[in-house]
């Protein structure tokens, strides 16, 4: 996926005449020519192709007139062995990205020499960034130490010649420095030992690499790690000794598209072209099947199957992207009404209506629904990637607007994550509390502690947030959200008792055990299932086996309605007394006083800390509650009754 | 597969990689006679090369080539499986 950089679609047939055609006008370019580069551009060129686009970009810029959308930079590498092959890749691909590179080689062997000689072609340049592609193999990191010292001394000197060449460098730059990782060697010397052993080449390297990630904390460079791209990639595939003999080739060559498109993507991200919203297709993109057709219960979507966890990880991941700053949209062939019902229905849905900034759901074409969105959030279209399943849809926005970027996608959803991600459409060269200050711009939670703020107490705060509170049984559609809680949850967990599915499921059809889920909605969204409860039926005293709770919700005063729904379910039985236990682990202290809390009176204690209460029921009242309860089983009780 | 054939297959190769607008190309030809044709765009071939026809050429194999001549015999060995 990586290296044959699937994300993109194959280049044109008559690639090679066209970029001849642009070449053509290079001095005169028309005023289409940005968009007509970027889209060759944007196609899994192979490293000759990439040459040929960066000769076209030599040509716009030597021509005079280059397209304004591009941006131009002067881009100094240095480093070790043949850096000449890395030149065009990095030129060639930088052209997908909007950028003009103009690429200044430092001399072969001699990136310190270029660094400290001030008189040196790198110094006269007038560079705007610089790239230091080093090599483990020529910083002395290719070979075991001697000892500790002697591993602590070279991994040292090593960082110590980096920083040198950087250092020389910087006054000669006048934007950013960039500092690629080391690869690690594959051939291992001790074995798994290696990274235990601080004298092995493997450890070395990344002693280094540890050294260029704080150095790159510290803003004075930003890192491009190409040890990861190659451990990714696989290094038996990266690494070819072969080419390091025959000509200092750092890498296997057919790796220079993806290590071009890599580097030319961190460049976009220094010069602010990152893309910054993600569009999302629904159909066969967010859930499987059709929701005009299928409806909500039967699009696949959530645990329980394959396909529908699948589905849940693409909108995990979506909303991970969210989290760090990325703005969602939608944009899909539907009714409006039946799109947003998975988002207000479905209880597996993770994404909900309020992450979506733009929500474009009609019959209208894509593209047409995509400059929307675009003109909606005041970016532009070259801020937008469209991730959609249908590759008529992702041909026809291609042809319309070329600088939206549209990932192909496998037949297999369960990739669709992977491929997105690949694609380093996002790139980021920091995190700042502005990126999160974006992202929190159109989050749920800012609009909660508005509220608060609002509504001045706690009570009407939890007035305010509308909170419906379903309590059901656990069934064969919660069954295994249960058991994921059962065996997660640790801090509101009173007897941390773990369960499989199987024992779930046994538990459901036990005529001696009560297993219940609590669900909680807000006007925000829904929290789906936060709460398990399981009580053992043994004759007048209820023995509660299980009680746990999300940790989110926290402060919604849900642990008595759970009571309530307890009382209730055991006085319809004819139990008096409820008992209950807590049952102290390194995690759990938060719910040490818990039944305390909800009117339990203490009978006992154990050695291991163990303390065992119980509430008489003949005295229960519930509380007023801040929240719709829906709860079959209370219904039936009439709780208020008994005041 | 016939030697023209690899012959003329190569000349796309070698225009593409080493950005020609035209190549006349015979068994004789030599990497000095094509300007373009130097140690570093001899990698570029040698990568399209291994694309084109799907197996990896050894450094050994690739230092004994003497001309173009040489290369097609190769190709045609490694082709047929040799």
């Amino acid at each position: 996926m990586l290296s044959d950089l699937a994300w993109l679609p194959a280049p044109a047939a008559d690639f090679r005449d066209r970029v001849r055609a642009l070449r053509a006008e290079a001095s005169a370019p028309r005023a289409d020519l940005y968009e007509r580069a970027v889209a060759l551009a944007t196609a899994a060129l192979d490293e000759s192709q990439l040459g040929q686009i960066a000769r076209l970009a030599r040509e716009l810029v030597t021509g005079g007139s280059p397209p304004a959308q591009f941006s131009q930079l002067k881009l100094g590498l240095v480093g070790d062995g043949t850096l000449s092959l890395l030149a065009p890749a990095i030129a060639g691909s930088a052209v997908r990205h909007g950028l003009l590179v103009d690429m200044v080689e430092g001399d072969y062997g001699s990136a310190v020499q270029d660094a400290l000689n001030p008189s040196s072609a790198l110094h006269a340049a007038g560079l705007n960034m610089l790239l230091l592609a080093a090599d483990a193999r020529l910083l002395g990191l290719g070979r075991a130490a001697e000892s500790v010292e002697d591993a602590e001394r070279r991994v040292g000197a090593a960082f110590g010649q980096l920083k040198l060449i950087v250092e020389g460098l910087k006054p000669a730059v006048s934007a950013a420095v960039l500092v690629q990782t080391v690869v690690p060697p594959l051939e291992p010397l001790f074995g798994s030992f290696d990274r235990v052993e601080a004298t092995s080449p493997y450890a070395m390297t990344l002693a280094l690499n540890r050294r260029l990630a704080d150095w790159a904390l510290t803003g004075q460079i930003v890192l491009v790690d190409i040890a990861r791209l190659a451990a990714s990639i696989g290094l038996e595939r990266w690494d070819a000794p072969g080419h390091w003999h025959a000509s200092k080739l750092s890498f296997a060559p057919e790796m220079m598209p993806v290590y071009g498109d890599v580097i030319a993507r961190t460049l976009a991200a220094l010069r602010g072209r990152a893309r910054k919203c993600l569009v999302l297709d629904l159909d066969n993109t967010l859930w499987g099947g059709v929701i005009g057709d299928d409806g909500v219960g039967g699009i696949k979507l959530g645990q329980g199957s394959a396909t529908g966890e699948a589905f849940l990880a693409i909108q995990e991941a979506a909303l991970d992207l969210r989290r760090r700053g990325v703005v969602l949209a939608v944009c899909s062939k539907n009714e409006e009404a039946a799109a947003r019902l998975p988002f207000r229905e479905h209880p597996e849905m993770v994404l909900k209506e309020d992450h979506i900034a733009v929500f474009q759901a009609n019959w209208t074409d894509k593209a047409a629904n995509l400059r929307a969105i675009a003109a909606t959030l005041n970016i532009g279209v070259d801020s937008l990637v469209f991730l959609d399943d249908n590759p008529a849809e992702r041909a026809q926005v291609r042809g319309a607007l070329p600088l939206v970027a549209v990932p192909e996608l496998p037949d297999e959803p369960a990739l669709y994550p992977r491929m997105l991600m690949a694609a380093g459409y996002f790139e980021a060269v920091a995190f700042t509390q502005d990126d999160r200050d974006r992202a929190g711009m159109y989050q749920a939670n800012a609009a909660r502690a508005a509220t608060v703020q609002a509504s001045g107490d706690l009570d009407s705060y939890l007035a305010a947030l509308e909170m419906v509170c379903t309590i059901r049984p656990v069934d064969a559609t919660t069954r295994a959200r249960a058991a994921q809680l059962i065996n997660k949850s640790n801090q509101f967990n009173l007897t941390t008792r773990r369960y499989t599915e199987a024992q779930v499921e046994a538990s459901e059809a036990d005529p001696d055990r009560h297993i219940s889920q609590i669900r909680l909605a807000d006007r925000f969204g829904d929290n789906g299932v936060i709460c398990i409860l399981i009580a053992n039926r043994a004759g007048e005293a209820w023995e509660i086996d299980t009680w746990l709770m999300s940790c989110r919700v926290l402060g919604r005063r849900v642990q008595e309605a759970a009571l309530a729904h307890l009382a209730a379910a055991a006085m319809a039985q004819g139990a008096r007394r409820l008992v209950g236990r807590y049952i102290p682990s390194a995690k759990n202290a938060m719910v040490r006083d818990h039944y305390a809390k909800l009117g339990f009176t203490q009978i006992g204690e154990d050695a291991d800390g163990t303390t065992v209460w119980e509430r008489v029921l003949a005295d229960y009242v519930r509380p007023d509650l801040p929240m719709v309860l829906d709860d079959p089983t209370q219904a039936a009780t009439a709780l208020e009754r008994q005041t | 597969m016939a030697s023209e054939d690899i012959l003329e297959q190569l000349r796309e190769i070698m225009i593409d990689v080493f950005d020609l607008d035209d190549l006349q190309l015979t068994p004789q030809t030599t990497a000095e006679d094509v300007e373009e044709w130097d140690s570093l765009s001899h990698v570029r071939l040698v990568v399209a090369i291994e694309r084109k026809f799907g197996f990896k050429l050894k450094n050994a194999e690739i230092e004994a080539l003497k001309s173009v001549g040489d290369l097609v015999a190769l190709i045609e060995s490694k082709a047929a499986g040799g």
